[in-house]
């Protein structure tokens, strides 16, 4: 039971961060589609940052270092999403899709290219971090504690605080749903779509990282990150594109990941028998459901998805 | 001279043009990433990728290798077909991945469990797919759920449906992940050959998948250019509610247009998976890839049916070239880096052709009527391209 609570508040964090990433892009206009892979290369960042990091490295620095790394190369690779999208006017759905595609591939080369150049005989894809990932854990009995879960939370506050209790919060939104309008007091449209991409290569990148520590001490980077930038997405639609909803969604969603992980080990749930793959689909399940009862008073931001030209009426 | 002023304003040029542009990027990329991992044999490992097959020594070799790729080319096609055909109705079937598993699941199902023929196994893999596209398609057309979202959604609910189906007793190995091999489990199931394979050095993937390929991809050119259907479709996704007031059905029209790439992808999978190529493996976790590389065959080959063939061809030679460069100093996943940026450079295609058009109108009449033509032209791609 400690188990399974442990796992759906790692991965409720997880779900949160990136949903909330994606929920800041969505609501500046641009449809954030390569949240897998902006998840993936803070992965990267993070790892590699904990792989490289001397021994005996003070845990207060090991903790800031990794997650300073992995936010900025979110960030970074996020750039990829605005120039294309927010610049250059390119379909929102393709550069996503790229993005993903390309994160995997360019992750697990430069790791396999790291490997190979410390150990000729090393041609994995994978990078170990048991030590340092221990500077991120703290026992309370048997529940291990992470500290991302403590970052989670208060991302989520101060994204809730942002969105909703700030100037730059409502003209974020604002560029969202009618970014003519916006633009006709003055809000310049191309810098607040620019903040909602790089927020959400931020907190992506921030997901990434928190992803592949949750459970395992090792990555092999060939695998992506499964898949959980998507379900991010569905965290984001079945909250509505608001943060308190998505920090419940993230939980629900959680709730079920965490299940198909560890069922086995819960007697009464053992005994039912369900295959693990069904908790795997039940939030996608849910979410399209959801949608299909929701889509046609959505709270999506009207304008995402469509690039903003200053000359359009 | 007057030739190439000519040429450079014919839209279908401007594509193979645009293509070109961002496929000689890609490498460039790829080749930059190669000499930083390690320069000196950078040049050859880049030669690999491009030539693929052509490296290898024998022409039996080459003939056995070129067969391979185009066993993997099929089924590719049919995906960028599927996300082709969608696209130009103003669909994005990111889904296709999705209908993909679908047909895989039920082709293998009804090979394996029903033991029917393979023609049978190819119409249960379509129908398999096109009823997952109808689901897109109705939450669209009904609820206004976007197709992409939903896509996304059903690729991993199909993705967790076809390892939990093929798990099962009668199609799965029981002493690996694997569904059972079609050659030992059922062989009528394998498509035919028809005597192609000797073309091949004997390459028993060689089958009949590839012609019946490329005889959709001219299916869809033509429905999509020359019928009435294709230009009912065609204008729903340009002007959903300009063809209701036409007296068109925009609602099942959307839902036949997502049957109709559903169908492909899951015809596609059946190429793949009934030529004895591969089995399904039911313990993968990730959505293959076929889906998403399709989505840059579509935009690769210009949206065109035909220009399909090719960039398909292209990507998944590219793909079996990075397989053969030399591993212990280079990543096979170099090529999947490739064609990922090939397909972001896609993203940009508008914007090259804007330029090119700029440029072209500027040589010819000093920059005056430089937006004019661009806005033209412009017009001429909105309008679908297709002649």
């Amino acid at each position: 039971m400690v188990l399974l609570l442990q796992y759906t508040i790692i991965f409720a964090s997880v779900l949160c961060l990136v949903a909330l990433g994606g929920c800041f892009s969505e609501h500046s206009g641009v449809i954030n589609l390569g949240l897998e892979g902006i998840m993936v290369m803070g992965a990267l960042g993070g790892a590699v940052t904990m792989f490289l990091l001397p021994a005996g490295t003070s845990k207060f620095v090991i903790v800031l270092a990794t997650t300073l790394f992995a936010v900025l190369v979110g960030m970074l690779y996020s750039v990829l999403l605005g120039v294309a999208c927010i610049n250059f006017k390119a379909d929102q759905t393709l550069i996503g899709t790229a993005m993903n595609l390309l994160a995997t591939a360019a992750a697990t080369v430069f790791v396999r290219a790291m490997n190979t150049s410390i150990n000729p005989d090393n041609v994995s894809s994978a990078i170990q971090y048991i030590k340092p990932k221990k500077a991120f854990l703290k026992y309370i009995g048997n529940f291990e504690f992470n500290w991302f879960m403590v970052m989670a939370l208060v991302l989520l506050i101060v994204s809730y605080f942002v969105l909703y209790k700030t100037k730059f919060g409502l003209r974020l939104m604002a560029c969202g749903e009618n970014p003519q309008a916006a633009d006709s007091v003055g809000i310049n449209v191309y810098t607040m779509r620019w903040a909602g991409v790089l927020i959400s290569g931020f907190l992506g990148g921030l997901g990434g990282i928190v992803y592949i520590t949750a459970g395992v001490s090792e990555w092999k980077f060939e695998m992506g990150v499964a898949g959980f930038g998507f379900l991010a997405l569905a965290v984001m639609i079945f909250g509505q594109w608001r943060p308190t909803r998505i920090a419940l969604a993230a939980l629900l969603f959680g709730l079920f990941r965490a299940l198909s992980n560890v069922y086995t080990g819960i007697g009464f749930l053992a005994a039912m028998n369900i295959p693990s793959t069904v908790y795997n689909m039940m939030p996608y399940i849910i979410s399209i459901i959801v949608l299909a009862f929701t889509s046609k008073n959505s709270r999506a931001p009207k304008a995402e998805g469509i690039p903003y030209d200053k000359g359009m009426r | 001279m007057k030739e190439k002023k000519l040429s450079l304003k014919n839209p279908s040029f401007q594509a193979i043009l645009t293509s070109l542009i961002c496929i000689i990027l890609g490498l460039l990329i790829g080749y930059i990433v190669l000499l930083l991992i390690n320069p000196a044999g950078a040049g050859e490992a880049i030669k690999t990728i491009i030539l693929n097959f052509l490296t290898r020594s024998s022409s039996m070799a080459r003939a056995k290798a070129l067969g391979n790729t185009l066993a993997k080319t099929a089924p590719l096609l049919m995906c960028a077909l599927s996300i082709c055909f969608c696209y130009k109705v103003g669909l994005f079937n990111i889904g296709a991945a999705g209908q993909y598993e679908a047909g895989a699941c039920m082709g293998l199902y009804a090979a394996l469990a029903w033991h029917m023929p393979w023609f049978i196994c190819l119409l249960v893999a379509g129908a398999a797919g096109a009823i997952v596209g109808a689901i897109s398609g109705a939450l669209k057309a009904y609820r206004n759920v976007n197709e992409v979202i939903s896509g996304i959604m059903l690729n991993w609910i199909m993705l967790y449906l076809t390892n939990m189906i093929l798990s099962t007793k009668a199609v799965k190995d029981p002493t690996s992940p694997y569904t059972i091999k079609l050659a030992t489990g059922n062989k009528g199931a394998l498509i035919p050959s028809a005597g192609l394979n000797a073309l091949f050095a004997n390459n028993k993937t060689v089958t009949l998948a590839i012609p019946l390929a490329i005889l959709f991809a001219v299916l869809i050119w033509m429905i999509l250019a020359k019928t009435k259907f294709g230009y009912e479709l065609k204008a729903t996704g340009f002007n959903k509610e300009a063809s209701k007031y036409a007296g068109m059905k925009e609602k099942k029209n959307i839902i036949v247009t997502l049957a109709i790439g559903g169908a492909l992808a899951g015809i596609g999978a059946a190429f793949l998976f009934l030529t004895g190529y591969q089995e399904w493996s039911t313990t993968q976790t990730s959505v293959p890839g076929m889906g998403f590389n399709g989505i840059a065959a579509t935009f690769l080959g210009g949206l065109h049916p035909i220009g399909t063939i090719f960039a398909s061809f292209f990507i998944q030679s590219i793909t079996d070239g990075g397989a053969l460069i030399n591993k212990s100093v280079y990543p096979s996943q170099i090529s999947d880096l490739i064609s990922s940026i090939i397909i972001y450079l896609c993203g940009f295609v508008l914007f090259f052709k804007f330029a090119i058009n700029n440029w072209v109108s500027k040589r010819d009449k000093g920059g005056a009527n430089a937006n004019a033509v661009a806005d033209k032209n412009d017009q001429d791609k909105k309008e679908g391209g297709d002649k």
